[in-house]
């Protein structure tokens, strides 16, 4: 470890730490911004959720470089390349969870808006959708944290991250570099997390007043039949 | 077009080298977390250990982990090893720890009133309960495992990844999209193979109740 590097690197390290996170975060909340409105219509129109999930978990399947190459003649060398396989990805996470999410909101709860006058596309915003909150942040998070740390494999075709310190660090046959990259997407990934967490338990205040509810299941997978908590995608 | 096909950089070759590093990596892989998921999982203990394994998991970028084992190890098949191993030890534990964990109480106390002995239930009642997790676990390290080996060729591996970083770094992007396209074609190989395997090994009653 030679620490001198990292002070004399450091404005290099910032802003490939600043790319690295854009490359991350981009994804998640585009997959998102997908996931909301398909989820809704899964929901509201059940035979729409096992293709949707099938075509989800196929696209998982597929390897994050080759999607990259397969994109470089459409959209170049840009970020758009790397953000658009990771928006992808994220999909497969987020859809499930804002499905699940929904579907968890109690049938009494439901009756209880309609009882009180809300029309559906009222009810759906103000009380199921903030309900089914914590499970979609769920999702959130374990989209966030894998699209960051899969960003870095952008460096291969030439999309800056922090990925660049494991390439040059390869090539310069210089550890400490590919320390500081490993370190930097494993910090970056935490505090995403962390962000995360804080900004549900801003938005969901009535979660805290609750007992701790019991865990769901961890599973990790691709989902087949009624699997959970998804996981992120690998190289 | 003939070198395509013969010799130590055609596809053939490189399809073997590719699936060589992959089943090696997921046996190995198997065979440390498949005895631990299913013994952490029996017990019912190490839920917290679980968890936050996935999570750091999902931090942990592979690329990184590649490159640095490469330059502390050299170019020893560990360098390769030790990053594909970790990849794919995480879901296998994960899920054959969930299918275990979770198979209900009920259907261990019919086991124990049939009169199983407990390595019984295990064998007879709780894996096979837990098979189809455990298969998904298998398929999903197989996944990124088939995947991953791709960024291999980056510390220079054979395998498929060799025709998308060759390609690369000569600007020549037919090259690069038949190896991507070979790449997609692999994964969904082993996604076929997969589910047939569950067609095949999960019991009938469970494969119903499932999908």
């Amino acid at each position: 470890m030679t620490w001198s590097w990292i002070a004399s690197n450091a404005g290099l390290i910032r802003q490939l730490t600043l790319a690295n996170a854009f490359l991350g975060i981009m994804p998640a909340l585009l997959g998102l911004a997908v996931s909301v409105p398909l989820g809704i219509a899964c929901v509201r129109w059940g035979w729409l959720y096992p293709p949707v999930l099938s075509a989800a978990s196929a696209v998982y399947a597929l390897p994050s470089l080759a999607l990259f190459v397969v994109l470089i003649p459409y959209t170049g060398l840009s970020d758009t390349t790397v953000i658009i396989p990771l928006t992808l990805f994220s999909l497969c996470v987020l859809v499930p969870s804002v499905v699940d999410g929904l579907r968890g909101v109690p049938e009494p709860v439901r009756q209880a808006a309609t009882a009180m006058g809300l029309r559906p596309l009222r009810r759906l915003v103000t009380v199921e959708l903030p309900l089914a909150a914590p499970v979609i942040f769920g999702g959130l998070r374990v989209a966030a944290v894998s699209s960051i740390s899969l960003a870095s494999v952008g460096q291969l075709i030439g999309v800056s991250s922090l990925g660049y310190l494991f390439i040059d660090g390869l090539q310069r046959s210089f550890p400490t570099e590919i320390y500081v990259g490993i370190g930097g997407v494993i910090l970056l990934a935490v505090l995403c997390d962390a962000s995360l967490v804080l900004a549900r338990g801003l938005l969901t205040p009535w979660q805290r007043q609750r007992q701790r509810r019991r865990r769901p299941g961890a599973v990790v997978g691709a989902p087949v039949g009624d699997a959970i908590t998804r996981t992120g995608h690998s190289a | 077009m003939r070198q395509q096909w013969r010799g130590p950089a055609s596809i053939p070759v490189r399809i073997i080298e590719h699936l060589g590093y992959s089943g090696l990596s997921l046996l190995i892989a198997g065979l440390i977390a498949l005895p631990l998921g299913v013994a952490l999982g029996h017990s019912g203990r190490g839920a917290f250990f679980v968890v936050n394994l996935a999570n750091a998991w999902r931090a942990i970028p592979t690329l990184g982990l590649l490159v640095l084992m490469v330059i502390l190890l050299g170019f020893s098949p560990l360098a390769w090893l030790i990053p594909l191993v970790a990849l794919a030890v995480p879901p296998i534990l994960i899920n054959a720890y969930e299918g275990v964990a979770g198979v209900e109480r009920e259907l261990k106390d019919v086991a124990r009133g049939m009169g199983m002995r407990p390595w019984q239930q295990l064998i007879r009642v709780e894996i096979p309960v837990a098979l189809p997790l455990i298969l998904l676990g298998l398929r999903t390290a197989a996944t990124f495992v088939v995947s991953t080996a791709t960024i291999a060729a980056e510390i220079g591996l054979g395998g498929l990844g060799r025709y998308i970083i060759d390609g690369l770094s000569v600007s020549d992007y037919g090259q690069v999209a038949g190896g991507a396209a070979l790449v997609v074609l692999l994964a969904m190989a082993v996604q076929l193979l997969f589910a047939g395997l569950r067609r095949l090994i999960v019991s009938a009653g469970l494969r119903k109740q499932a999908s």
